[in-house]
């Protein structure tokens, strides 16, 4: 069973607000997902088993390092909640 | 007008090319039923007249087409079924749709999909649950739940959707149409709003076999835009095979019983008697390491999701929650932007991969499905494919699996194994359970895409499935 503490922990590793409610629902089930996912612990010593992050085997693809076109600015911060002259506007990392 | 409504994308788009068929009747068509739309099965429809930069003489054939919502399209909403991504249009169009474009096929609608394609049942969309055409009570399933919905009932003629754990050929399992789910790097993932970035491939969702070849023909191809994309090593070929002759089938047996609904195994029992008949044999196989598939992909799909929604931070794009300092501003932008299965998601990631817990968890996942490659490897030398029912149930009642979260992911039992392989994998309707569609799947080794659709098509043939019901 996660404890309060180790929901609360890992929600800021993943900057969540959690609601009460949440912490005390996903503490929980996530208790019981992780009992089903410690069944892999059943497939004993793994030592000698490749691990695979890319099932295809592809390596170093590359490209001539030419200078290209990017996105003009203006059309990047179109999408953007709020801009300054040039930029993306956010409030102030040490304001609280 | 009805007469419309019977025939499949390849068939209409054979008209438009002959001259039987204008074009703009068949938009007007196929928009008229889109906008009417009473399942909830689009995030956005096109009101407007046929777009006329599409070229019909192209092997698409100006036949409309729906696009799951998280495929970036220029100028039109594009939000993977989030409210954190609420009105977001992309400035451009992923490399999947913008082929099909090239290819003659306008898009018609965006379709409804759980958040981030996180779900089997398309309830954790931001944007209301879909429902299945064929009982409305039910879930079409997920994620890719609004296209295969849209499908069956006939409200587009074809679609796209993506597929990470089973979301393409679960949906289409349960509506009672074709899902295929193309080898890992057949299609470009420029431009899909990313979930699981070793996992996430695109692919067509159908009314035949006919209709998802002539998609995924226009789809796969390698692009400098996404260096894992491949392409295919031999043109996509539509499919004639009406008959088995040579072909081993292996049942694989730890996805074929225990678990899966008898109906469904009736079904599969069946489809598997047709095969026989058809000329291939039919012997039991193992991947013994299967059954431990949904663990090891619920931990490396959160894991990666966990650092690819990292990007939902309210700076660049999307919904911000008004704060006063920057790290109140990311939280609550977080908490109030996403849905709670993408908050489960994340957490259960962030969890697998923080210190202390990385080699008991996302280590150790990356070592079955390396061990799950490996069943597949040594099936293929006995067998040419591994057949499986695709879903262990029919479409369940909205509603009915929300509140378990596990019995939720355990319905991607049959269908987790081949992302974690790469491979490719269809499924095709096999008939009715409880008046219920059930679906067949068939997997191939990486890039055997053309004798898959060469089988399906063999077996759609004999089983003859009809979906009119759905559509009326």
């Amino acid at each position: 069973m996660l404890s309060r503490d180790q929901v609360l922990h890992v929600a800021r590793l993943a900057r969540l607000e959690l609601t009460e409610d949440e912490i005390e629902r996903f503490g929980g089930e996530l208790s019981k997902v992780l009992d089903h996912i410690e069944k892999i612990g059943e497939l004993g010593d793994l030592t000698d088993v490749e691990p695979t992050s890319h099932v295809v085997a592809v390596e170093n693809v590359l490209r001539e390092d030419e200078p290209r076109r990017s996105w003009p600015r203006e059309k990047m911060l179109e999408s953007a909640p709020d801009v300054a002259p040039g930029g993306f506007r956010v409030p102030s990392p040490g304001a609280g | 007008m009805t007469e419309l409504l019977a025939l499949t994308a390849a068939q209409a788009g054979e008209r438009v090319r002959q001259g039987d068929l204008e074009r703009g009747e068949l938009w007007r068509f196929y928009r008229d039923r889109a906008l009417a739309d009473d399942l909830n099965a689009f995030t956005w429809v096109c009101d407007g007249d046929d777009p006329e930069a599409i070229d019909p003489s192209g092997p698409l054939g100006g036949v409309p087409i729906g696009v799951k919502d998280l495929f970036c399209t220029e100028g039109v909403p594009s939000q993977a079924g989030s409210r954190i991504l609420e009105g977001y249009r992309p400035p451009y169009t992923a490399t999947a749709v913008e082929r099909l474009m090239r290819g003659g096929a306008p898009v018609l609608a965006k379709t409804n999909q759980d958040e981030f394609a996180m779900g089997s049942s398309t309830e954790n969309s931001g944007y209301g649950p879909t429902l299945n055409p064929w009982d409305r009570t039910r879930v079409p399933g997920g994620s890719s739940g609004g296209s295969a919905a849209a499908v069956a009932a006939g409200l587009v003629p074809w679609a796209i959707g993506t597929d990470t754990g089973g979301s393409i050929r679960q949906p289409a399992a349960l509506c009672g149409i074709v899902g295929l789910k193309p080898t890992y790097g057949a299609v470009s993932r420029y431009g899909m709003i990313a979930f699981a970035s070793s996992l996430d491939q695109a692919g067509p969702l159908t009314r035949d076999v006919t209709d998802a070849a002539l998609l995924l023909q226009a789809m796969v191809g390698a692009d400098s835009c996404d260096s894992t994309s491949l392409g295919l090593p031999e043109p996509v070929r539509l499919p004639q095979a009406t008959d088995l002759r040579g072909i081993r089938l292996g049942v694989a047996e730890e996805l074929s019983g225990e678990g899966i609904e008898p109906g469904v195994l009736a079904a599969f029992e069946q489809t598997l008697e047709i095969a026989r008949e058809l000329g291939a044999t039919v012997e039991t196989t193992r991947l013994p390491h299967a059954p431990h598939g949904i663990a090891a992909y619920y931990l490396i799909a959160p894991a990666e999701a966990s650092s690819n929604l990292a990007r939902y931070d309210g700076v660049r794009y999307g919904h911000r929650a008004a704060a006063g300092d920057l790290l109140t501003m990311y939280t609550r932008t977080r908490e109030e932007g996403f849905g709670e299965e993408a908050k489960r998601r994340i957490m259960l990631g962030t969890y697998a991969l923080s210190s202390g817990y990385y080699d008991a968890y996302y280590g150790r996942a990356q070592k079955v499905r390396t061990l799950i490659a490996q069943d597949f490897q040594k099936a293929w030398e006995r067998f040419d494919f591994v057949v499986t029912p695709t879903s262990p149930g029919v479409a369940f009642e909205l509603g009915s699996k929300t509140a378990d979260p596990l019995a939720m992911y355990l319905n991607d039992y049959c269908t987790v194994p081949m992302p974690l392989a790469g491979i490719p994998a269809i499924s095709i309707p096999n008939g009715l359970s409880d008046g219920l569609p059930v679906g067949f799947q068939i997997a191939g080794p990486a890039f055997s895409e053309n004798r898959i659709l060469d089988a399906a098509h063999a077996l759609e043939q004999a089983i003859g499935f009809d979906g009119s019901a759905a559509r009326a």
